[in-house]
């Protein structure tokens, strides 16, 4: 050790001022006193109940922008984690309405005759602390263990695509097999109660809207943080060329593993919030089918940028039930077309229109500016 | 002992079917690395060409045979439009062409609706296939089983001869191999890949007539078996035969018996960890080419 002691430099931070790292995105003050003012007082309580779900596929996408827009880690099975928090909040509500009315079995339970007494594990959801966490500790364990186990062998890409697919395969048809305690393909259905408030009650209904666009809105906010931290730049880093970020002396399994728990947990607060918006969890909504849709959104507006995922989650979700109520083959069609566009020839999305098309610009009428993309 | 044997030929029938399918995959996703989630539409192609010749040729036996071939071609030529319509467009973003082939099918399943109908229609299997043959006692090995077996077989004999003793073989395995290197050679390699998908998928087209012996034929039939064909695939090894057969047999065996012991839908769980697990142990899969890249 008889070699120069080289000093620890510090290691210079991300370039981003503080100053510009708490600035309030125009973009974003605009959508969030649309979403917490304006729609509230012009939307009917139907429409509003629909934007509601619209925003909990939002939230998912949010996740989807940091783990497949950032980290390029392609999440196919958000559907498992959505799957996950909605359960758990479905049967948290689910025992609570049996508590009510004094039954110990939720209705579908008594139904198919199971005996008298609740699973086991069933039982802790009863306390609605444990409910609660459990809607995003169990989707974020499930990723860890999963992402630990993947990222560590270095199984990545298409590889981890198709698990993680595999995935939302097995949990969908799992529930379906587990009739008796899980309600098989119906799913939880029928909610009642809210922790103590009355869903069918519109202006109930109307606080769960508030919830979940202050969730959503916080949820962007924290995202953007990460982005802008050096974690994820790191990130960026690690999708762009995983050998050199190793090289450097991190570890991108830890770094992937990361995003990709967060991304599982917002997609479990999502399908939490889901539940008492629309009234139902089941294995139509996890499985390959959804998990995919969850996906299609963020690629149609733009995985990379924050807000077109969630506006592209959103609109895409509209676009959906809109167009699929009054012509179905022409959604589906349309569905298949604006993936093979979005993905094959605008990978940026739609967020991404302006940039391209500014770049097309110069072409034709060359100003000699010089600026690059 | 005759429930493990009778559970063992079910297992090794599902197997074929998955060899089957998969046997089309491990080419195109080796070839390019490209994960082509249109190939089960490619399969329902291959169902929904037995149909129409059902139709038009009268006699179940004849239009099967008839069928093998036109499916083939017919899923075969699909494939190769794909591949130059949108995936050689996209193959320095192999990830991207997973979602720009979903969003393919998804079109194909809504064609084959407009088509077709959504509810699922049936072809008649010949009546040779329908009989069983017991073999002592209780053990019973069902026709149409023994003949997808046998067509799985046939298939990878056949796959073999073409890699292993045809010029178009050679450039297949340099391309998979080493892409750059066989381009440099004077290999043309946006040929090779036209060709590769053309076998692959007209592989998948031929699965799809084995597939109208043993259940029906719908939009969605595709669907069912990709994601357990994708897995008979990464645990193999991209691109390599040997280790297609003996994952899409074993996985086959393994599904078929945890079926037997717990339910369908624990199995599937099962059969999900343990390959996690495999992967574990081998996260390249069974089969690898050496190479020397990292990773």
């Amino acid at each position: 050790m008889t070699t120069t002691t080289t000093p620890t430099t510090t290691v210079s931070p991300p370039p981003v001022s503080p100053r510009e790292r708490f600035k309030v995105p125009g973009a974003f003050l605009l959508g969030a006193i649309l979403l917490v003012g304006v729609a509230p007082l012009v939307l009917s309580d139907f429409r509003l109940n629909l934007l509601a779900k619209y925003l909990c596929y939002a939230i998912v996408a949010v996740g989807v922008s940091l783990a497949w827009g950032r980290g390029g880690l392609l999440v196919l099975g958000q559907g498992v984690f959505f799957g996950l928090g909605g359960y758990a909040m479905a049967m948290h509500l689910k025992l609570a309405d049996a508590a009510a009315t004094g039954q110990t079995l939720p209705d579908f339970m008594q139904l198919y005759g199971t005996g008298d007494a609740l699973p086991w594990w069933w039982q802790p959801f009863a306390n609605p602390l444990f409910a609660l966490a459990m809607t995003v500790l169990l989707p974020m364990a499930v990723a860890a263990l999963l992402g630990f186990l993947v990222f560590r062998r270095r199984v990545k890409g298409a590889y981890f695509a198709i698990l993680s697919q595999a995935l939302a395969a097995a949990l969908s048809i799992w529930l379906i097999g587990q009739q008796a305690t899980t309600g098989g393909t119906n799913g939880l259905t029928g909610m009642q109660g809210f922790f103590g408030y009355d869903l069918s009650d519109p202006v109930n209904q109307r606080m769960v809207y508030f919830v979940i666009a202050a969730v959503l809105l916080l949820l962007m906010a924290a995202a953007r943080q990460l982005f802008v931290s050096r974690y994820g730049e790191l990130l960026v880093a690690v999708r762009d060329s995983e050998e050199r970020v190793r090289f450097l002396g991190y570890n991108p399994a830890n770094v992937k593993l990361v995003a990709y728990v967060v991304a599982a947990g917002m997609a479990g607060l999502a399908g939490a919030l889901f539940v008492p918006a629309v009234g139902i969890i089941s294995p139509a909504l996890i499985g390959i089918v959804p998990s995919i849709g969850f996906v299609i959104g963020a690629a149609v507006g733009g995985r990379a940028s924050l807000v077109g995922a969630v506006l592209g989650a959103i609109a895409v979700a509209w676009a959906q039930s809109t167009l699929s109520d009054a012509f179905p083959a022409a959604w589906t069609y349309l569905q298949g077309l604006l993936f093979v566009l979005a993905v094959g020839f605008l990978p940026g999305g739609l967020a991404s229109l302006g940039v391209v098309l500014r770049r097309r610009r110069p072409r034709i009428r060359t100003t000699p500016t010089g600026e690059t993309a | 002992m005759t429930v493990v044997l009778n559970q063992s030929f079910t297992g090794i029938s599902i197997g074929a079917v998955l060899l089957l399918i998969a046997l089309g995959l491990t080419l195109t996703f080796g070839q390019m690395g490209v994960i082509n989630m249109a190939h089960g539409e490619f399969i329902m192609a291959g169902a929904y060409t037995t149909y129409v010749l059902q139709k038009s040729i009268s006699g179940a036996g004849l239009s099967l045979l008839v069928a093998l071939p036109v499916a083939f071609l017919v899923a075969g030529a699909m494939g190769a439009l794909l591949e130059w319509l949108l995936i050689r467009r996209l193959y320095t973003r192999p990830l991207d062409t997973l979602l720009v082939t979903w969003g393919v099918s998804l079109m194909l399943q809504q064609l084959a609706r407009d088509i077709f109908g959504a509810p699922n229609v049936q072809t008649a299997a010949p009546d040779l296939l329908t009989e069983n043959i017991p073999v002592g006692g209780a053990i019973t090995l069902a026709n149409n089983r023994l003949f997808i077996l046998g067509l799985a077989l046939l298939c990878v004999l056949g796959l073999t001869i073409v890699l292993r003793l045809t010029p178009l073989g050679r450039r297949i395995r340099a391309v998979v191999q080493n892409r750059d290197l066989a381009e440099v050679s004077g290999i043309a390699t946006g040929r090779v890949d036209r060709m590769t998908f053309f076998i692959g998928s007209g592989l998948a087209g031929v699965a799809g007539v084995a597939l109208t012996l043993v259940g029906p034929i719908g939009p969605t039939m595709g669907t069912n078996y990709i994601v357990d064909a994708f897995l008979v695939v990464v645990v193999g090894g991209i691109g390599q035969l040997k280790g297609s057969v003996i994952t899409a047999f074993v996985l086959g065996v393994l599904q078929s018996v945890l079926e037997y012991s717990t339910t369908v839908s624990v199995a599937k769980v099962v059969v999900l960890v343990a390959i996690v697990a495999f992967l574990q142990w081998r996260p390249q899969g069974l089969y690898t080419l050496r190479t020397r890249s990292l990773a």
